[in-house]
Order: C-alpha cells, then structure tokens, then sequence
C-alpha cells in the first residue's frame, strides 16, 4: 500500500503531487477521514459513505491525507505521491 | 508405547495461559500483565476459555489491524470455533442475529442502513443538544448533596438519552433497558438471564418498531420501520438493530466517562491540562489518548478463520477461534511510545479502542461528541472534582464484557 510508507507524516511534500482515490463500495462510514481531513473528505448526508472533495489536495493537507489512508478501517483510500 | 509418548509430550509442555486475564492488584488501567507477557514474548498464541477452547490470542498492533480487516477471518458467531466467553453468550448466538456478527455482503447491506445518522456532520448538528443535557446533569449534581456516584448522577443518564433521542425510545423505560443490557453483556450471566435480557430488550424494541409503523416519527426507530414496510427489512430484525443500537449506544460512552474521570483524577497534572484548555482540538486529542489508555473493550474482539492465515509467525488453521486483544495493541510501544504514560498531548489517533476493519464502530462519532462535551465540560464546571473514596476501593468492572467502574463516588469543594 503507498499510504504505508509514505514518510513520517509531517513532511510538506515540497514538490511532490499527491492524488487520492476513494473505494466506495469499500466504504464503512467510519467517518474518520472527516475527522482528520475535513477539506479533502466527506460524507454522504444518506449512509455516511464518503465523498471525495479533493482529488489534488495542497501539500500542506499531504500529512493528514496520509494519515486518513492510514486509519481507515476498511482500506477505502489509496494515495498516490509523484 | 505411542501412548505413553503422547502423554510425555503432553507433560513436557506448559499448560495454555487462561482467559480471560486478571489485571495486576494497584493497577486498574493497566493491560494484564500475562498478556503484556505475551505481546513481547509470544505475540499470537493459544489460550484456554472457560469451556476449554484454545482459540488465538493476538496482543500486537500491526498483527491485530491486518487480521480485523482480513476477509478470511469471519465475526459470524454461529460458526464452530467461535470463541465464546460464556455459555449464555454461546446460547444467544443462536437466538440474536446481529449485524455486528455477519460477514460481508450481507453485513455491508444492513450496516449502511444505519450509517446515516452518524455521520460525522449529523452528530455535529446534536452537539448543542448534548451540550445542554450535559449541563443540566452537572446543574443537578451541583444543586444536590455530596458525595454523589458520578455513575448514576451523570455517565449513565447522558449517553442513555443521547441515543434514546437518537433511537426514539422513551427514556422512562431508562430502569428497564438499563438492567437488561447489563444483563445481556455479562459474562458471569447465566444463560437463561442473557436469553431473557434478549427477550425483554427485544420485546421493547418490537413494540416500539410496531408502533413507529403505525405512527413515524422522526427518528432511527422509525427509518428502521419504514424499512421493513418497504420489505427491506422483517421486523423482527428492526428490533434486534434497535437492541444492538440501544445497548452499544449506552454501555459503552457510560463506562468511557467514569473510567476517564477516574484516570484523569488519578493524573492530576494531565488533569489540569485538560481543565485550561478551551482549545476543542486539545479535547478531542486527549480523547483520542483517554481512548487508547483504557481500551474498554478489554476482553477482546472474537473471530473465526475461515481459511489457514500465516501471521506472528504461526499458522492460525481454517476454523481456529481468535480473539483480538486491543488493550496490548493500543500499549504497543512501536505504535505509541510510552505507552504506560496517560499524555492527553499525544496524537493516538491510530488505537484500535473502536476496533478496526469493516465491523469497526458504527458509532464512534457519535461517542467523540459525547467525551469531547463531558470531558470539556465537568472538570471546567467542577474544578475542584475529587473522589470521595480511595482509588484502590473503587469497583471496577474486572468480570464485565466492558471495563469501566460500577460506583464513582466524587465529591468537590462549594
């Protein structure tokens, strides 16, 4: 998985191009991506799934990006770094 | 020959460790030490339940998430293997189908049924509400004499209302369904009062679900209704979503208030920080810590293998029982430094208190709120909260399926 091993967590990610994906039928409205990353993650106001608000999110959101990749249970979000 | 062989090796190898563990004397937040024990030393190993089983016991972080979001380990509780932690729970396996121990697809479908109501932006919207029935509870206890059990005064009422109003159930059935879900989660519980809590708390619900059909209101109760006038749903599964909702609504934010307040009394500099701050991340982060401190599901999380898995360096076999132990996992050092040490500082947002994977709970938002307003509120109002008796004379729920205190005798000064 490239959320794993994706740094320590608080670099900036000077330079580096981030692109998220959500898997929706994976989903368990657990609501933590809400939780940590409220400008990049949403939730269906129906059954709590997630909507993705930010498919490019700035590098100052890159760390709690990644730790959303990281604490969703049901491995619903995968992070792509360039 | 062969026989005696087998009764030599038998001898030779040291009897399994029980379970469950007892914690040590003089350290009521702290994990079982045998199964600190075997978090360093033996990380998936076999123990023995009270029927003689020897499922797994898994005590690390990184082994305890990759098996809980594994597909080929499996919650349903009517599969041979399944741990059991006593007969009555092995008997209402049988009676109860829940959603909590169905497997994908079937559990996916149901869940999202009731995933709405707890998103995070809905539960934020009834934070006020929470707010103010927290305070009034803390009105009440201020108005009344000293010492009061904080229990009864305050943990209990706030989480008990919370999803009654959620649910649509009246909360002056409070007695009634409170008795009942204690029964119904206890594992010293015969069978017959676990199958009758089951009976009683259903009984509640179907009567509420007949009667939300017949006269919606808005609530979760009457969404559930309008399911199984859709066919979605039979009613009889309606009322065992509202039993599930109603016990795991109030059981487990009660237990989180009172221990919490214990803990932080007990760690009166983490206390002090906690009482200044008006920073609601500096909240929700001491939350998250309180969270992974006491881990109060602390008699595991109960699976069965549905195919062989390598994992710690063992082979768990395809119809093995497993139990997922979190406290160990959230006092796993390479996850969170320190462990042993309450720091409301610490960012522990990767504990496992909610459990992990597909079955992890559904209501976590919901109890963020409700510990972020109690947590945020009772120290500020009552700074000078103390327990009224001895640490080591509180009655902690050693025996129950949640940890947590029966009694929290507090006192202050006026």
């Amino acid at each position: 998985m490239s959320d794993e091993g994706g740094g320590d967590g608080s670099g900036e990610g000077k330079g580096v191009t981030m692109r998220v994906e959500v898997d929706v039928p994976k989903c368990v409205a657990s609501g933590q991506c809400v939780m940590i990353a409220p400008d990049v993650f949403d939730q269906r106001e129906e059954d709590g799934i997630v909507v993705l608000l930010d498919e490019q999110p700035a590098p100052e959101l890159h760390a709690d990006v990644r730790e959303s990749a990281v604490i969703c249970p049901a491995a619903a979000i995968r992070v792509i770094e360039k | 020959m062969t026989e005696t062989l087998a009764e030599t090796t038998a001898e030779a190898e040291e009897p399994l460790p029980e379970f469950p563990m007892p914690r040590a004397t003089g350290c009521p937040f702290d994990p079982p030490p045998a199964a600190r024990a075997l978090h360093s030393e033996r990380p998936v190993a076999r123990v023995r339940l009270w029927d003689g089983s020897t499922p797994w016991l898994v005590t690390r972080h990184a082994d305890q998430r990759a098996l809980l979001a594994d597909p080929r380990v499996s919650a349903e509780n009517t599969l041979p293997g399944y741990p059991h932690m006593s007969a009555g729970f092995r008997e209402n396996a049988a009676q109860r189908r829940s959603f909590v121990t169905m497997d994908d697809p079937e559990h996916a479908r149901i869940r999202r049924m009731i995933t709405g109501p707890f998103a995070t932006k809905r539960v934020e919207a009834m934070r006020p509400d929470i707010q103010k029935i927290t305070d009034d509870l803390i009105d009440t206890m201020l108005a009344g004499p000293t010492p009061v059990d904080l229990v009864r005064a305050l943990a209990l009422p706030l989480p008990s209302l919370v999803i009654c109003r959620l649910l649509g159930v009246p909360y002056e059935d409070h007695d009634f369904f409170q008795r009942n879900s204690s029964l119904l989660i206890h594992p010293q519980a015969s069978p017959e009062e676990v199958l009758g809590a089951n009976k009683a708390l259903r009984g509640l619900l179907d009567g509420l679900v007949a009667a939300k059909l017949a006269d919606p209101a808005d609530d979760m109760l009457s969404e559930l209704a309008a399911r199984v006038r859709a066919g979605e749903l039979t009613q009889r599964d309606a009322a065992d979503m509202g039993v599930t909702l109603l016990v795991a609504g109030h059981e487990t934010t009660a237990n989180m208030i009172a221990l919490g307040t214990a803990a932080l009394l007990e760690n009166p500099d983490q206390l002090a920080v906690l009482r200044e701050t008006d920073d609601p991340k500096a909240v929700a982060r001491a939350v998250e810590e309180l969270l992974r401190y006491l881990t109060i599901v602390h008699k595991g999380r109960t699976r069965v293998a549905l195919e062989d898995i390598e994992i710690g360096g063992e082979t768990i076999r395809a119809g093995d029982g497993i139990i997922v132990f979190p406290g160990t996992g959230n006092w796993d050092a390479e996850v969170f430094p320190e462990p042993e040490r309450l720091d409301i500082g610490r960012d522990a947002r990767r504990h496992i208190a909610f459990g992990f994977g597909v079955h992890q709970c559904l209501g976590q938002p919901l109890a963020r709120v409700e510990l972020q307003v109690v947590y945020g509120t009772l120290y500020r109002r009552i700074p000078t909260l103390r327990l009224a008796t001895g640490v080591d004379q509180l009655p902690f729920k050693e025996d129950g399926l949640v940890y947590g205190i029966y009694e929290l005798p507090v006192t202050w000064t006026s």
